[in-house]
């Protein structure tokens, strides 16, 4: 099921909310309620982790269909505060326990990737998130 | 917590084949390094080219042991491996280069990022190897 919610005007200037991320992909939270008032600057799109590790900036939250801890070791390391498990995929309580305790928030939407990712450009987050 | 001239050194033991602790060992680092009041930049760079390495270890070699040593001058970690070694590390060094099984690229590596990431994120990167001995990778940030 693709998301039928009108984005508009959700952005403050180049910011998104991770709550308003939340209501533009329908996803469903699953730790991290403390990242909600979180401003967002941009997106990244990946599974390969590397990928993330080699080009990927500040404020960033990472859509991803990779369903590991390495996921959310990699958003430690890069000091990524969201994850949006992408495709309707579940996380296991290990993925989750983990999130929790570094403090990143899980977020998971039935929506795949592309949808995902083109549903959050649309509502105005068209940050690059990768390094120029 | 604060580096006021003196040494902080840390050893870990990074365990074979056990994807779900692989990282445990950059992650304590981290912490570490972010209580003893390091930039956080640095400490991203540094911690981020010590995944990768530990996540090659783990991936290539059956495990192995880092070394890490914090001075007021730099950040160096040193890990060691008595894997399989590495044959051309010029071409090991090539982004997209990668000998790694199929099955690590559903864990979301294995594409041949591993050193060119290291090498991206370190002040130096030092790679020594040996074919059917092992591999020592060694990786600085320097503070200032």
């Amino acid at each position: 099921m693709v998301s039928s919610y009108n984005p508009i005007l959700l952005l403050r200037g180049e910011l998104m909310l991770v709550r308003d991320i939340i209501k533009t992909l329908d996803a469903e939270i699953l730790t991290g309620e403390e990242n909600l008032d979180l401003d967002i600057k941009s997106g990244c799109g990946a599974d390969l982790m590397s990928d993330v590790m080699a080009f990927v900036k500040d404020n960033v939250i990472l859509l991803t269909g990779l369903i590991n801890v390495q996921g959310v070791r990699t958003a430690e390391m890069m000091d990524i505060k969201v994850i949006c498990f992408v495709r309707g995929k579940q996380p296991t309580e290990q993925i989750i326990e983990l999130a929790k305790s570094k403090g990143i928030t899980i977020l998971c939407t039935k929506n795949p990737m592309f949808i995902a990712c083109g549903l959050l450009y649309k509502a105005g987050l068209t940050g690059r998130g990768v390094w120029d | 917590m604060g580096l006021s001239g003196q040494k902080v050194t840390l050893r870990y033991t990074i365990a074979a084949e056990d994807f779900i602790s692989a990282g445990e060992a950059s992650s304590h680092v981290k912490k570490t390094l972010n209580k003893l009041g390091i930039s956080h930049e640095l400490v991203k760079r540094f911690t981020i080219a010590m995944y990768e390495a530990e996540i090659n270890t783990v991936i290539h070699a059956n495990g192995g042991e880092a070394y890490v040593e914090i001075t007021p001058e730099k950040l160096m970690v040193r890990i060691s491996d008595n894997g399989p070694g590495i044959s051309d590390i010029e071409k090991a060094m090539m982004e997209g280069w990668s000998t790694a099984p199929e099955h690590i690229s559903e864990m979301g590596f294995g594409a041949g990022m591993g050193l060119p990431n290291m090498k991206r994120y370190a002040d130096e990167l030092a790679v020594e190897s040996e074919v059917g001995v092992g591999t020592v990778v060694t990786i600085t940030v320097y503070l200032s």
